[in-house]
């Protein structure tokens, strides 16, 4: 049958990770870097409550928004953690996971053609939810000598009369870069200025090994243009759960709810049961993983150094994002040889915008014997290059 | 540094003082020296291999001995724990609160081993009062290792 199916959706390209995906999945013995997500198990006394909650028949839809007591907890979290100050019966919204925040909250904003600033490289999703809601996505190259930050100067540059909203993707993926007070407080400036609404994906929050991490959010009088984005996913290990939440002006979260209301009904009940349990009692899971996060970044950098391997120092998420340029090889290039020859997976740049071109995504959500052998093979691939 | 050397260490023996360092984000002659600092003081006692036996070909049998004991004049249970703990197939001994005093954990080739240690050696001391054995049937957790279960990564090899 000839299928005549949507323009807008066949001209949005498949994510570039599928077909390395695909790659990997022919081959036997990969040692994998790959991977966008904790590998902690979810703490077992959360896990725990979920299972409770079953035991208990909580199996029913929950209100739109999400559990009350839940929204209470986050309301109480975010409020301790970074000061912000969001209600939790109007403000906060449960939602599937961050990437469902991140659709909803620009379809609830966006009309045709408003323009989307969003720095690249970054996480696939931003492009493609843009385009769905009808918006126009204007990317950013952040730039390694910036530590792969957004300068107030590199915004400016692109903002026009129909920027409508700038995406923050800090603490980044696959960059493993932060955004700091003071770095902040120029885009606070500028965004003000210009009235542009700030969607700030906060989604590693928890995983920053320098400062604590600040949220744009926290500057004063920037509360009412931001869409501030979290989950549980990275911060308690609780991907397979599939729950975010997102904190806004009434006005937005009450559009957003009804997408949500129509499209979703509610996050899985079960997960916000245990997450109930995440917030209250999780911290000390959270700061164990984040030093293990750390140590393992540490040991990886330190392996670089000793491979004359050229890559800045990242302090957020779970990434290191080394330069591959002076081995004379595309990003792809690099990376398919690596995975071919050495068995060894790890993400090409260009995955997350051409701006990635020249750098490769290491992930660190792996143990130390992990990651010991996945050096000694980088170490084989880059002698042999090299020569 | 102590505490996070310790916190490493304790969960893997193997790790060198190189790949310690490197964790750590200090130098290795640093790791090294603190690493010999902490087994003079005693405080790194020793350094062990987890293994299950069950797994292999090799016989082995462990058992836990609760011993009820009178505590000397002056030395309270020291003097006893120390005669018992000098027995070379003693594997630990701690002193306890509660019903009983001391448990002994015993590991031999056969059953009859142990009941032998525990009706010859044991039980005949002066100062033990009495002893009740538990054998173990099989280890699920040691030294917060589960034993069967394999570490696999359950996640897709890729995603972003």
């Amino acid at each position: 049958m000839n299928y005549d199916l949507s323009k807008k959706i066949i001209n949005i390209k498949p994510s570039g990770i599928r077909r390395f995906f695909d790659l990997v999945a022919e081959m036997d013995d990969v040692v994998s870097l790959g991977v966008g997500e904790p590998d902690f198990d979810t703490p077992y006394h959360i896990r725990d409550y979920g299972i409770y909650a079953l035991e208990k028949g909580k199996t029913f839809y929950t209100s739109n928004s999400g559990l009350k007591e839940l929204r209470q907890e986050i309301s109480k979290y975010l409020n301790r953690k970074y000061n912000l100050d969001y209600d939790p019966l109007s403000e906060i919204l449960v939602t599937v996971g961050g990437s469902e925040a991140i659709d909803i909250g620009l379809r609830a904003i966006l009309n045709e053609g408003d323009e989307v600033i969003i720095p690249e490289p970054s996480y696939v999703s931003y492009k493609p939810c843009t385009i769905l809601a009808g918006g126009v996505p204007v990317t950013i190259d952040l730039k390694n000598e910036n530590n792969f930050r957004l300068t107030k100067k590199e915004l400016e540059e692109k903002i026009t009369s129909k920027t409508k909203v700038l995406i923050l993707p800090f603490p980044n993926n696959p960059t493993g870069a932060i955004m700091e007070e003071e770095d902040l407080l120029e885009i606070a400036k500028v965004v003000k200025e210009k009235n542009i609404i700030v969607m700030t994906d906060e989604i590693y929050s928890e995983l920053t090994y320098k400062n604590k991490h600040f949220s744009i959010a926290e500057i004063p009088g920037m509360k009412e243009r931001v869409i501030y984005i979290n989950g549980f996913s990275k911060a308690f290990a609780m991907t397979g759960w599939r729950l975010g939440y997102v904190c806004a002006p009434k006005p937005i979260i009450e559009q957003m709810t009804k997408i949500h209301q129509y499209a979703i009904m509610c996050a899985p009940t079960t997960s916000q049961y245990a997450a109930v349990e995440a917030l209250r009692n999780g911290e000390e899971d959270v700061i164990k993983m984040r030093e293990s996060y750390d140590r393992r970044r540490k040991f990886l950098l330190e392996s670089f150094k000793e491979m004359d391997i050229d890559c800045f120092e990242p302090y957020g998420a779970f990434y290191v994002f080394p330069s591959i340029k002076k081995y004379g090889m595309s990003s792809d290039d690099f990376a398919t040889t690596l995975l071919k020859e050495e068995r060894l997976a790890v993400v090409p740049g260009t995955a997350f915008g051409d701006s990635g071109e020249g750098f490769i995504r290491i992930s660190y959500a792996y143990s130390i014997e992990n990651l010991k052998i996945a050096i000694s093979r980088l170490k084989n691939f880059i002698n042999k290059i090299k020569k | 540094m102590r505490e996070k050397i310790l916190d490493i260490i304790e969960k893997n023996g193997k790790m060198s003082a190189k790949e310690i360092a490197m964790q750590l984000g200090v130098e290795e002659v640093k790791v090294a020296e603190e690493i010999m600092n902490l087994e003079k003081e005693n405080i790194i006692c020793g350094y062990l291999t987890l293994i299950d036996w069950e797994k292999t070909n090799i016989d082995k049998v462990s058992a836990l001995i609760e011993v009820r004991v009178t505590p000397q004049k002056g030395q309270g249970f020291d003097r006893i724990a120390e005669r018992i703990y000098n027995y070379g197939e003693v594997k630990s001994v701690y002193l306890i609160s509660g019903g009983y005093d001391l448990l002994v954990t015993l590991e031999e080739k056969t059953l009859k081993e142990i009941a032998t240690f525990v009706s010859d050696k044991l039980s005949t001391l002066d100062s033990v009062i009495s002893t009740a054995t538990h054998f173990i049937l099989k280890r699920y957790k040691d030294h917060g290792i589960m034993l069967d279960k394999k570490v696999e990564d359950k996640r897709e090899a890729i995603s972003p």
